[in-house]
Formats: C-alpha cells, sequence, structure tokens
C-alpha cells in the first residue's frame, strides 16, 4: 500500500523494478535485494545527515524518515523519500543548490 | 479462448501545437495497414468537438473527449475512456484493438497522459506507452517554439517528430524549422508527414521504442552523442535546451537512484527528458534510463555496449536548469559511493 495516498498497490518504483527480462533491477534475489536497501539505507543517510534527518529499514518492506526529534514518517521507496522528506523539514530540499553541493563533495571526500 | 491482442496494449501520444497538422496525420496513419485495429481518443479543447468528423472514421472505437483539455480537467475522464474500452473489448461488445492513440489538443502538455497510464491501477497492468508523436508546423513552428512554451514541451517530450507541411512550405522552410527542433530535441527521428508509410511503421515497431532507441548504434538516435550540444554551449539559461553528461568512471547505481530521485522531485517539471545510457559499477553491460518529467521508465539492462564508448552518457532536456550544476551534484552523489562508509554493514544484511 502507498503510505503516502493509502491505495493498494502502489506505483512499482524504476529503482526497485520488479524482475523481468530485459529490466535492470537488484530485486531479483532476496539477498541482492537485503543488500541494496542496505546500501541504499547507508548512502542515503550520508545525504540526509546534512539536513539532520536519517532513514532506516523496516523489515525489509518500507523505510522509516525521521528529524532528530523523533518526527516520523513510513516511506514505501525513493519515490517518496524526498516528499516526504521536504514534507517533515517544511521546506524544499535541492541537489542542485550549490551550498548543499558544497556540504555533500565536503561528506564525500571526509 | 485466445486473446487476439497484446498483453500490454500500447497506447500512442500523437500532440503537436493548434493547426499543426495533428488530424490529417492521424486521418492519414489510420489508413495503414499497421493502425488498421487501432482505437482512437480525440480530446478537443472547445465546446464543440469538429476532429472525429474530419477523420471520416466513426465506429465504437472512436471516443471523443469533449469537456476540456486533457493536461488539466479530462485525466480522470481519459482513464475512464480507456478502461471503457478495455472492458468492452474484454466483452466482446467492440472490435478488439491492439493500439489506442490518443490524439491530444494542440495545447496540452502531454505528460499527464503518460503518468495516467503508469497511475492508474487498471490501466497499468493492460497498456502502455508507446511513445509521444508530435507534429510540427514546418512553416509556422518557427514562431510557435519561440512563443509558445507548451510548443517546446510537445518537441522536447517527443519520441518521434513529423514535420508538417512540408510540401507547401517555401524553399528552406523546412531545414531552419528543423534545425529549430534539434536544439530542443537532438535525438528523436523526424520524418516528412508525406511520408506516412515509414511514420506507420516507426508507431508499429514503438513499442519497443524505449529500449531499442536506447540501443540503437551509439546508443541514441543519432549516431555520435558527441555530436549533441555540451553542456559549454548552453548560452541560453533561460531556455529549453538540451545536454550531454559524459562520465568517465562507472556510476554507483545506488548513489544514482538516491540523486536522479531528488533531481526529479524538486525540477521534474523543468527536466522534460532524461536518457542516457550508464556504466554501472559491477556491471559487464549498460543500463538503459529514459525519463518524462517525474515519470521515469524501468532501466533497460541493455546485451551488449553499442559501440566502444564505454563513458556514461546522460541526454537531458531541460527548462532553465544549469548544466554545470546537475554535473556537480551528480558527481557529488557518484563520489560518496568511493568509500568503503557507503558498504552495507554485515548486521543489517542478516537481520
Amino acid at each position: 500500500m502507498c503510505s503516502l495516498c493509502g491505495i493498494l498497490g502502489g506505483n512499482e518504483h524504476w529503482a526497485d523494478a520488479v524482475a523481468r527480462p530485459g529490466v535492470y533491477t537488484r530485486s531479483a534475489e532476496r539477498i541482492d535485494r537485503r543488500r541494496e536497501r542496505a546500501r541504499r539505507v547507508a548512502l542515503a543517510n550520508r545525504v540526509l545527515s546534512i539536513f539532520a534527518l536519517s532513514i532506516s529499514d523496516w523489515q525489509g518492506t518500507s523505510y522509516l524518515l525521521s528529524t532528530r526529534t523523533g518526527k516520523t514518517e513510513i516511506i514505501e521507496d525513493l519515490g517518496h523519500l524526498w516528499p516526504a522528506a521536504e514534507k517533515l523539514l517544511g521546506r524544499p530540499l535541492d541537489p542542485l543548490a550549490e551550498a548543499f553541493i558544497d556540504r555533500l563533495e565536503g561528506e564525500a571526500d571526509g | 479462448m485466445a486473446e487476439n491482442w497484446p498483453d500490454f496494449t500500447p497506447v500512442t501520444l500523437l500532440t503537436g501545437f493548434l493547426g499543426s497538422g495533428k488530424t490529417t496525420l492521424l486521418r492519414r496513419l489510420l489508413t495503414d495497414p499497421a493502425l488498421a485495429n487501432a482505437a482512437v481518443l480525440i480530446n478537443e479543447f472547445g465546446e464543440i468537438g469538429l476532429d472525429h468528423h474530419l477523420l471520416e472514421r466513426i465506429d465504437e472505437n472512436m471516443v471523443l473527449l469533449q469537456s476540456g483539455c486533457l493536461c488539466c480537467t479530462v485525466r480522470g475522464e481519459l482513464s475512464d475512456a480507456i478502461r471503457d474500452l478495455h472492458s468492452k473489448r474484454e466483452r466482446g461488445e467492440i472490435a478488439p484493438f491492439d493500439r489506442i492513440v490518443i490524439e491530444s489538443t494542440g495545447l496540452a502538455d502531454p505528460f499527464p497522459v503518460l503518468s495516467t497510464l503508469k497511475a492508474d491501477p487498471v490501466l497499468r497492468h493492460h497498456f502502455k506507452a508507446a511513445g509521444v508523436v508530435t507534429t510540427v508546423d514546418a512553416i509556422n513552428a518557427g514562431a510557435q517554439l519561440s512563443t509558445y512554451r507548451e510548443s517546446m514541451r510537445q518537441v522536447a517530450i517527443a519520441d518521434l517528430i513529423v514535420l508538417t507541411k512540408t510540401d507547401i512550405a517555401e524553399e528552406g522552410q523546412p531545414d531552419l524549422v528543423a534545425a529549430l527542433v534539434r536544439r530542443i530535441n537532438p535525438d528523436a527521428p523526424m520524418m516528412a508527414s508525406d511520408d506516412t508509410f515509414n511514420v506507420a511503421r516507426m508507431l508499429e515497431g514503438a513499442e519497443t521504442a524505449h529500449a531499442s532507441s536506447l540501443q540503437s548504434p551509439g546508443g541514441f538516435y543519432c549516431d555520435d552523442p558527441g555530436d549533441l550540444p555540451r553542456k559549454d554551449d548552453a548560452d541560453h539559461p533561460e531556455g529549453i535546451r538540451s545536454f550531454v553528461l559524459v562520465s568517465e568512471g562507472a556510476v554507483d547505481w545506488t548513489a544514482f537512484g538516491i540523486w536522479l530521485t531528488m533531481l526529479l522531485n524538486r525540477h521534474g517539471d523543468r527536466l522534460l527528458r532524461v536518457k542516457g545510457i550508464l556504466a554501472v559499477a559491477g556491471e559487464e553491460f549498460p543500463v538503459a534510463i529514459h525519463g518524462v518529467q517525474h515519470l521515469v521508465h524501468p532501466p533497460v539492462h541493455m546485451s551488449s555496449w553499442p559501440d566502444g564508448d564505454r563513458r556514461s552518457r546522460i541526454v537531458f532536456i531541460a527548462d532553465g536548469i544549469s548544466p554545470e550544476l546537475i554535473e556537480r551534484s551528480f558527481n557529488a552523489f557518484n563520489g560518496l559511493a568511493g568509500d568503503s562508509r557507503a558498504e552495507p554493514r554485515i548486521e543489517e544484511l542478516q537481520r
């Protein structure tokens, strides 16, 4: 179910495509899917830490996105991550903002 | 009972500015065997629909969506109309159709039609977007493209561009218009409307267009993506421009997913097309991605590299977005994956 709109059978997100011929996905094998989710959490946390947010895997089916004060949203996939993050913070998160890119470049170097 | 229609019926969107020859093209196309079994949806902006009369083919497979512009008021009506055609076909109440062509109003933004197909829980299991065909008027497009943003967006989003009125245009005019179109959309194939035969052939093959267009020699429609405008050429940052981001190193798939979703969340309205082949770290063969505004198609794992070039290439058609910032942002995200902190911890895997 889509946790934002409550509709059963939410969209398939392109980054978690259902395994089928010709389609690139890391969801085909269970271990690959878990590894990709764990990796996604680790990488996303490094980006989200710039905004004082953090994300964790929830039961291998959803993610919990939280502020430092504990305000939390459940999200299904990457498609919901950024709208939910913006909602929690109450401001737009722009990957092209120069200040953000500077911080991210510092993060990658450090 | 064996059904004589495809599992996923292709839906082609025919768009183009007001008076650019959509109905004329459709009328010609419907005489071609490739579209003989097509159902047609027509959307008109205005109180009285006329286009369906001009088509001279009135049957139960032709539906007129009349109450407004497809991009704003008729989205519900559009999914209802397609669902209705689908259920009538299932019940055998109408002649089976193997394709749907939607003719949109000249003012519609094509994106909502594509997202309607993907968002509707019934439609997305029976239909698939098979590409956007945009008609461009060889006589008037010069002025339209510089004046009306809708016109530019229709060209930018196109999978196939059909130049119309080339037979009555002055000499040289179609070439000028073609050059203008190329600046907005460098890699969609362009054809003249009098070449109906080949336009129909393109539509026939369009259900695989997303994959095959990306797997054509060179990875793009044009032979050498190096010919595309480089980011340095983007001298009009406020207008719609296309540019290609070339990355020498491997692309981290996880970081790319986080980056592209963040980018599309904030700038999807202005990123008309994102299309490219990625050298994904850890993969022998490239992955093709294809997005239209907020909508990204499932990534295609290509079976081989199209040429000797092993670099990742991503073409953007963007409206007022700085190519330099896109490149910096892309590299910053990709750089995150370069160290060991990005690797998953064992305990997370064993839960």
